[in-house]
């Protein structure tokens, strides 16, 4: 099926879910989904009869970096809307056709419903994107650090843009 | 060997220095932690096998830390996994060694500057005897970090220095 087709079969199924597209990029063009319904969107793919998205290929965070610097009245600058978001890239085996979807969340309460309980290959991977953004994924089994040590400081995730790295972990110095 | 080529007094007696004689023992049968990280242990199976042989020097890697003399740090040290080679190096009995292997061991190697995650250097953990530099060092380097280990063993004294 092509990406047309996907589309128009997921806002048939979900009339009142909102559902956007982003092709400006010059990558292959994706649907942007509600973090919070994400969940059901993904079971959908998997079993209706003519999308059969059997595979997760790959989940991954992204740090958008995209804050806004907004003036209030008394001139001072304040930075909103940063997002993180989370890629999607789902693949057929069985129809052998592909798609990407997207889903932000504000980086204050970067909440995104998981999708573990649809391809069991995103427990590990929205894992990893919890370790390096700090995204949560609600109703994940199992929500700790997998690649960074599990006592790594709180709140603290190597892949955000403002990162800094620590100067000491557990007594080891870190910068060079 | 300064221990085959001492003088026979007497045939079937050999007569040496009870020091000379222990360091050449332990020099000649340095068991190793077999204990890999990265691309460095890649280079360090190369050298256990049959074309550089590491066995020719009595070295033969061990799975227990209890019975390891040398542990071989071969590869870029995680934060995560400094905790568990600081362990394990303290369950070695004494006398234990620790040669350094690779840049990412040495000195952090490529990591040195954005990586969050790496030691940048083994030795701010457990003390370094030799340092193999090389990224990944390839077996004759290795080979010639050994060597040199045996030539710091082989000097080694036991009496109490006055």
């Amino acid at each position: 099926m092509s990406f047309e087709e996907i589309l128009e079969k997921l806002k048939n199924k979900f009339p009142n879910y909102k559902f956007e597209v982003d092709n400006e990029l010059p990558v292959e063009p994706f649907i942007i989904v509600n973090p919070l319904e994400i969940n059901e969107v993904g079971k959908y793919l998997r079993d209706d009869e003519e999308l059969l998205f059997d595979s997760l290929m790959n989940l991954s965070g992204v740090d958008d970096n995209n804050a806004n610097k907004i003036k209030d009245e008394e001139g001072n600058v304040k930075l909103e809307g940063r997002t993180l978001s989370v890629y999607y890239h789902l693949h057929s085996m069985k129809l052998n056709h592909k798609i990407a979807l997207k889903v932000s969340a504000p980086i204050e309460k970067p909440e995104i419903e998981s999708v573990e309980s649809v391809w069991k290959a995103a427990d590990w991977h929205e894992r990893e994107a919890y370790d390096m953004f700090g995204i949560i994924f609600l109703n994940h089994p199992n929500l700790i650090r997998i690649l960074m040590p599990y006592d790594w400081e709180e709140g603290s995730y190597p892949l955000r843009k403002d990162f800094e790295t620590p100067e000491f972990y557990n007594g080891m110095k870190i910068p060079y | 060997m300064g221990f085959l080529d001492q003088e026979f007094s007497d045939s079937n007696i050999l007569i040496t220095k009870s020091e000379d004689l222990l360091n050449w023992a332990r020099l000649s049968s340095l068991w190793q932690l077999s204990f890999g990280l990265a691309c460095c242990a890649i280079e360090m199976m190369a050298t256990s096998a049959s074309h550089y042989d590491f066995d020719r020097f009595g070295v033969i890697p061990r799975p227990s830390p209890r019975q390891a003399d040398v542990i071989l740090i071969s590869g870029t040290v995680t934060l995560k996994m400094a905790t568990r080679i600081k362990r394990l190096y303290e369950q070695m009995p004494d006398p234990k060694y620790i040669i350094s292997m690779g840049s990412c061991a040495n000195c952090g190697g490529p990591y040195w500057e954005h990586g969050y995650h790496v030691l940048k250097g083994i030795d701010r953990v457990i003390p370094v005897d030799v340092y193999v530099p090389g990224c990944p060092p390839r077996p004759e380097a290795l080979l010639e970090g050994l060597l040199k280990l045996q030539e710091k063993i082989r000097n080694e004294r036991m009496r109490k220095t006055a």
